[in-house]
């Protein structure tokens, strides 16, 4: 079982509900997050381009943050999702540093949190919040190795792209273009 | 079934708010009220308690979880709800930190000094409605029942309205139709015999090619409408955006057409003119359904592509092109009505020339265009008869604005003002859930005019601005700790929800209903207010609808069967529409009675003097204009706007990206904040961007104040629309002055 998220980049509006939901869900602080929204524009006026991006932890196959802890506390759990275990996080940042994508932070009570791809809620068969709640239905979550998912599905049918491919993480995250 | 002629009448009456509940004996409810007590339960009983959202007007229907420890942890969406499916907008989602706002009102205040110093006394509840009801009757001695008004803007107005019409004043006004949607009513109504109402009854699901003349959804977030936007795009629709800056739909459009600001009509025309010389309009729904086709077909020859080019800026091919794109998805293509469309004082006749095109394209009452909504019929309990009050806003706007069909907020402000010409004048105000100083245009006017009255009352959640200039401030419970009247909403399917209360309220907070009740028995007016509590009433409305308040508080939503089989026309189907001929209006009779225009026609507006840029402002996702300034949740996300401005006006001015500087504008007005420039090539180089509902002014917003510029403050030149009395609000030109620093003010 490998987990996965695509992402319709010509979907997404960038509302931010995602960050919301994700925050209310798991009890993420106010003034941090462990989503967020990417803007990036093209071109000049009148000749112009804009893709939204909805991004958070990639979940990433090879992850360098795994690697590089020192405890074990950052390790892959259910369906390959990076999780980093609370209490046996000393809150070195090692990991902070390794991520490409910058998607780890220091919680107020000093352990590294970020995405866990709700893996509470896939447990009982929900869907993670940020895709539950996104208003244009642009997320797709799903196992890789299951053909009939929605993630393998939509996948097949579009074209897509992952963030910084070059530093070989193999990332979990697809952004359809 | 009903025939389609009643159903039209019905349902344009209700657009005009004439629908009363039939009446059902009283001593029925009485009874009622009596038994069965026992099973209105608390909140506490639940696991998840049914509300409908009151961060916007969507009122999307949803479920307030809590945590072990009995804490409001999150708001989700219910998936029996056809206003968002199971999905919350952004500022829903967070609407959580509405309930955790520590800035909070939190008891009733009187207040102590002149209106505007925030000097009050805390007092009892029982001491702020003895204040109210004894200046009421001396209003009412002095005066005449009808010099007081109530204007709202959440769901506690329904007992407000009713208080006040008991008391014998029909002066009920919500700013969102002469602020927002009205002349998009009026323009409607006067085409189709039926207005668009809330939610639109577009069928953005189904459509084929989305036309948005400045509308950006995405941006405004009216959830339902994004979502079916969304499911569009999915399958391949065509988006055509005409805005003058680059909004998030423009990026999904295929056809973004930057317009210059105020030229709308002239580009409507144009496209009126290539639908009707290339012959692309749907004949045969034209001949069937229209009236005065002879009519726009000259009238609109004179509005070529080549010349709307020069007025709007878009190339004569490009007009073509979207015609015809146009035409080719018809009738499956929405000319989208927009919702905040008072802008330039014409906009009853731009509206019009949105619904012209609609008709020529056939998309009314079918699948892809606009749909037939139905709304649910729930019996109100029945009162007894309100007195008829002898005047109300309209005996001051002498004779004006006859087509509208809702009281204007802004004409009962404007009856508060005392002139000698005027033999009435409104005195007293109850303000419910709406900011007035920053949503009417032209503050120093809202204040002149409530510097002139005996008595002003705030009800509100949170210390706006408004509650500054308040004799009494009633504080309010959120949405998430109290019940409210149910939300009845037209759709495809008709259905109801319940809002009921998760928690008990923080504070010395109550609910409207409780307040209007109370303050009914100091005026005598107890009998308005027959049900000991809101359960009882709500288990009685409920009832006479198939269902209870057992059940509701179980399910949060219900939908009703649709009463009519009409969702559109069927093919070659008779269709009588309300007008005064029978049809569809591309020539109004009733604007012709009027004495205005029967077919729009192409004004010019004034341009920015030199060094000066239009100011335009939107909407963000997550931020509903003032409600959720200090929202924590949500101004985490976003806690100020910013001005957009083209990189060679930038380079003009030397600003840099992330500069704070003050905006002056064509009268003078100086802005009370600075503002962060943010420099990009997504809007047009003669205007300025804000989002609207930053700028606060009231220190105990602690997480607002002083965060960026209230657009509403530079809004000194106000065009009104003489047909419907809209105030149009994007005739304001700015300048920057960087010569003021940040510390200065
Ligand atoms: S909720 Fe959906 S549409 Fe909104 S920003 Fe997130 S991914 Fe985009
Ligand atoms: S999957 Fe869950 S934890 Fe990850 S971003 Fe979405 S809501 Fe947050
Ligand atoms: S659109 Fe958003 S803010 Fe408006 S009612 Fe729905 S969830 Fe609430």
């Amino acid at each position: 079982m490998r987990y996965a998220m695509a992402i319709d980049t010509k979907k997404c509006v960038g509302c931010s509900d995602c960050v919301v939901a994700c925050q209310t869900e798991n009890d993420v602080p106010i003034g941090y997050c462990r989503d967020w929204v990417v803007e990036v524009m093209d071109g000049t006026y009148p000749q112009l381009e804009m893709e939204l991006r909805s991004e958070r932890c990639n979940h990433c196959e090879n992850s360098p943050c795994v690697r590089c802890c020192p405890t074990g506390a950052s390790h892959y759990s259910e369906g390959g999702a990076v999780l980093v275990t609370k209490n046996e996080c000393i809150g070195c940042s090692a990991c902070i540093t390794s991520c490409p994508y910058d998607a780890r932070f220091v919680h107020p009570e000093g352990y590294v949190d970020k995405c866990t791809f709700c893996l509470h809620r896939v447990k009982n068969g929900m869907q993670p919040a940020c895709v539950a709640v996104c208003p244009t239905k642009c997320m797709y979550f799903g196992d890789l190795d299951d053909p009939r998912s929605e993630v393998s599905q939509v996948l097949k049918k579009r074209k897509y792209k992952t963030l910084i491919p070059e530093a070989g993480t193999k990332p979990h995250l697809y952004f359809l273009i | 079934m009903k025939s389609r002629r009643q159903f039209i009448k019905i349902s344009s009456l209700s657009a005009a708010g004439l629908i009363f509940g039939g009446g059902l004996l009283e001593s029925f409810a009485n009874n009622l009220v009596k038994e069965n007590k026992s099973y209105f339960k608390g909140p506490f009983d639940f696991k998840r308690t049914p509300t409908y959202c009151e961060v916007c007007f969507w009122k999307c229907a949803g479920w307030v979880y809590k945590d072990d420890n009995g804490r409001i942890k999150k708001i989700v969406g219910n998936d029996l709800d056809p206003n968002c499916n199971g999905r919350f907008c952004p500022r829903g989602t967070g609407g959580v930190g509405m309930y955790y706002d520590e800035d909070r009102l939190k008891t009733p205040l009187i207040r102590t000094e002149e209106r505007g110093k925030q000097t009050y006394r805390e007092a009892s509840w029982d001491e702020a409605f003895e204040y109210i009801a004894s200046k009421m009757k001396q209003i009412k001695k002095e005066y005449g029942p009808e010099s007081t008004a109530l204007f709202t803007h959440g769901s506690g107005g329904k007992y407000f309205g009713t208080l006040l019409k008991a008391f014998g004043s029909n002066n009920i006004a919500a700013p969102s139709y002469a602020q927002c949607r009205g002349p998009r009513e009026v323009a409607f109504i006067s085409t189709f015999g039926q207005g668009i109402n809330s939610p639109e009854n577009t069928d953005i699901r189904d459509t084929k090619c989305l036309v948005l003349i400045g509308s950006h959804l995405g941006e405004n977030m009216h959830n339902g409408q994004v979502q079916e936007m969304s499911d569009a795009i999915d399958k391949g629709a065509t988006i055509i955006t005409v805005d003058p800056r680059f909004s998030t739909v423009a990026g999904k459009s295929k056809h973004w057409l930057p317009i210059k600001p105020a030229t709308d009509n002239a580009l409507l025309l144009a496209w009126m003119n290539v639908l009707i010389n290339e012959e692309l309009y749907d004949k045969e729904y034209v001949k069937k359904y229209t009236f005065g086709f002879e009519q726009l077909k000259d009238h609109v020859q004179r509005y070529t592509p080549e010349w709307a080019y020069g007025v709007t800026t878009i190339k004569p091919q490009q007009i073509r092109e979207t015609a015809r794109e146009m035409a080719n998805a018809a009738p499956a293509v929405i000319v989208h009505p927009g919702r905040h469309v008072t802008w330039y004082g014409d906009d009853t006749q731009r509206l019009r020339a949105v619904a012209i095109l609609n008709a020529l394209l056939g998309s009314w009452g079918r699948r892809g265009g606009f749909y037939n909504p139905e709304k649910a019929e729930v019996t109100h309990h029945k009162l007894p008869a309100f007195p008829k009050p002898k005047k109300n806003w309209r005996d001051a706007m002498g004779g004006k604005y006859n087509l509208a069909d809702l009281a204007l907020a802004s004409g009962v402000c404007d009856a508060s003002i005392p002139s000698p010409d005027m033999d009435y004048a409104v005195k007293a105000w109850i303000v419910n859930g709406t900011n007035l100083i920053n949503t009417l245009p032209d503050q120093q006017k809202t204040i002149k005019a409530i510097q002139a009255l005996d008595l002003i009352v705030v009800v509100d959640t949170m210390p706006m601005e408004i509650t500054g200039y308040a004799d009494v401030v009633l504080p309010e419970c959120t949405y998430l700790e109290r019940y409210d009247a149910l939300r009845i909403s037209q759709g495809r399917v008709p259905s109801i929800a319940l809002r009921m209360p998760a928690v008990d309220p923080l504070y010395n907070t109550k609910p409207a209903y409780w307040m209007a009740k109370e303050l009914a028995k100091k005026l005598d007016l107890q009998d308005y207010f027959p049900f000991e509590t809101i359960e009882e009433e709500l288990d009685w409305e409920l009832k006479q609808v198939g269902t209870s308040l057992e059940e509701m508080q179980r399910i949060g939503v219900k939908r009703l069967e649709r009463e009519f089989d009409d969702l559109y026309f069927a093919d070659g189907e008779n269709v009588e529409f309300n007008t005064n001929t029978g049809k569809i209006e591309l020539y109004s009779t009733a604007l012709e009675e009027e004495g205005f225009d029967p077919m729009p026609v192409y004004t010019p507006h004034p341009e920015p003097a030199e060094g000066f840029y239009r100011l335009i402002y939107g909407r963000a996702p997550m931020h509903t204009f003032s409600r959720t300034a200090n929202n924590p949740n949500l101004t985490d996300l976003m806690d100020e706007n910013s001005c957009w401005v083209n990189p060679k006006v930038a380079k003009e001015w030397d600003l840099s990206n992330g500069q704070y500087v003050h905006l002056e504008n064509q009268d003078g007005v100086i802005s009370e904040f600075p503002i962060k420039v943010r420099v990009t090539e997504r809007i047009r180089f003669d205007s300025i961007y804000m989002v609207h509902g930053f700028g606060h002014a009231d220190k105990r917003m602690k997480r607002c104040f002083g965060k960026g510029v209230s657009d509403t403050q530079m809004i000194t030149n106000v065009m009104t629309d003489p047909i419907m009395g809209g105030t149009g609000m994007r005739g304001n030109f700015v300048t920057f002055r960087t010569d003021i620093k940040k510390s200065e003010v």
